[in-house]
């Protein structure tokens, strides 16, 4: 018995699979998918004891209502406005490009980056719906003013970086974001038309 | 030379697999931290609208999600076929949002308290009138950041 032994090893080679077994399940039953949406921010809660007008303050050229009726159909400013043509009705609302006395009017401010611009700070598009409007039609409205914002702000940023918007650094997004600035407001519930609850 | 060539003599040494386990091992640990398993049972139907101009949703430990929609079919017969609204795992009036919110807010960290989102997964045939109400429940209880979750529309 002269001859010394090996300790005989334990095979660990088929491990490898178990541990890869075990991967694929959990990569198959967690949930992955990422959640998307169309963020927005809601205003704070109306105190109880302030008058409801009170926040009415707001010249009528800045001001762009768009309305869905109970039968999902759009009211942009004064007139029955199919969805498709809604976005560059927006888009003209926002950007002002002639300086018409009738859209909003325009507010010289300072952003880095791009120097003074007059910009038409102080617009809100103001979204009102029936409560009998359906979920998908408010929806696609939503969408479509905030696809009016992204192409006013991708068409600056190209111009001026050569980039586009989501391709900027933050303190570059931020000067875009001062020069087109989302406002939409969600307006507090009415109901228009013969609402069907 | 003839010395060191010898055939046979020596085996050819096998690539040290032992640690591959570990490594694997590693992975999936990793893989188990960073995705969150929700457990909800969906009590309500509901297909997403479709949108363009989605955002995703940056930290998923920060999110609430709000269901809307009509009951299931196995719920049809207890709740009716009208439209309604899911917490976590049960049904809920519109009146037990703001406590359902102020719950969650508070297993929270404090700092990441208003960072804090909600997430309305409601069906695309609902009416504005329960999203309308649940969108006041919302603001009484703080909770601003609000996202409407949609599905990436096809063009």
């Amino acid at each position: 018995m002269g001859k010394k032994r090996k300790v005989p090893q334990m095979n660990a080679s088929s491990s490898a699979d178990i541990a890869f077994m075990l991967l694929i399940f959990f990569l198959i039953t967690t949930s992955m998918d990422t959640d998307q949406g169309l963020p927005r921010r809601l205003p704070p809660p109306v105190p109880k004891d302030q008058k409801k007008n009170e926040a009415l303050d707001i010249k009528k050229r800045n001001l762009l209502v768009v309305l869905i009726n109970s039968n999902n159909q759009v009211l942009c400013g004064t007139d029955y406005i199919d969805i498709k043509n809604l976005k560059d009705k927006v888009k003209e609302f926002i950007d002002n490009p002639n300086n018409d006395p009738s859209l909003p009017e325009k507010v010289e401010v300072d952003v880095p980056f791009f120097g003074k611009q007059m910009v038409t700070k102080n617009h809100v598009i103001s979204l009102q719906n029936d409560r009998g409007t359906q979920y998908a039609a408010y929806i696609s409205v939503q969408n479509e003013l905030v696809r009016a914002y992204n192409e006013l702000r991708d068409g600056i940023s190209k111009k001026k970086f050569g980039k586009a918007f989501a391709d900027l650094n933050d303190d570059q997004q931020t000067a875009v974001q001062m020069i087109y600035k989302q406002n939409i407001s969600e307006a507090e519930p009415k109901n228009y038309g013969g609402a069907k609850k | 030379m003839g010395k060191f060539s010898k055939a046979g003599g020596r085996e050819m040494p096998e690539l040290n697999t032992s640690s591959l386990p570990d490594l694997v091992f590693a992975f999936l640990f990793f893989i188990m931290m960073v995705t969150t398993i929700r457990e909800v049972t969906l009590k309500v139907e509901f297909h997403a609208p479709a949108a363009t101009e989605l955002q995703k949703l940056e930290k998923k430990s920060l999110v609430t999600f709000l269901y809307i929609g009509k009951p299931t079919q196995e719920y049809v017969a207890k709740m009716g076929s009208e439209t309604r609204l899911q917490l976590n795992d049960k049904f809920a009036e519109v009146s037990e949002i703001q406590d359902y919110i102020a719950q969650e807010k508070s297993s929270m960290k404090e700092e990441d308290q208003p960072y804090m989102t909600v997430s309305i997964k409601a069906d695309k045939d609902t009416k504005m009138g329960v999203i309308t109400d649940v969108k006041q429940a919302l603001r009484e209880a703080y909770a601003l950041k609000i996202s409407y979750s949609a599905r990436k529309a096809q063009n």
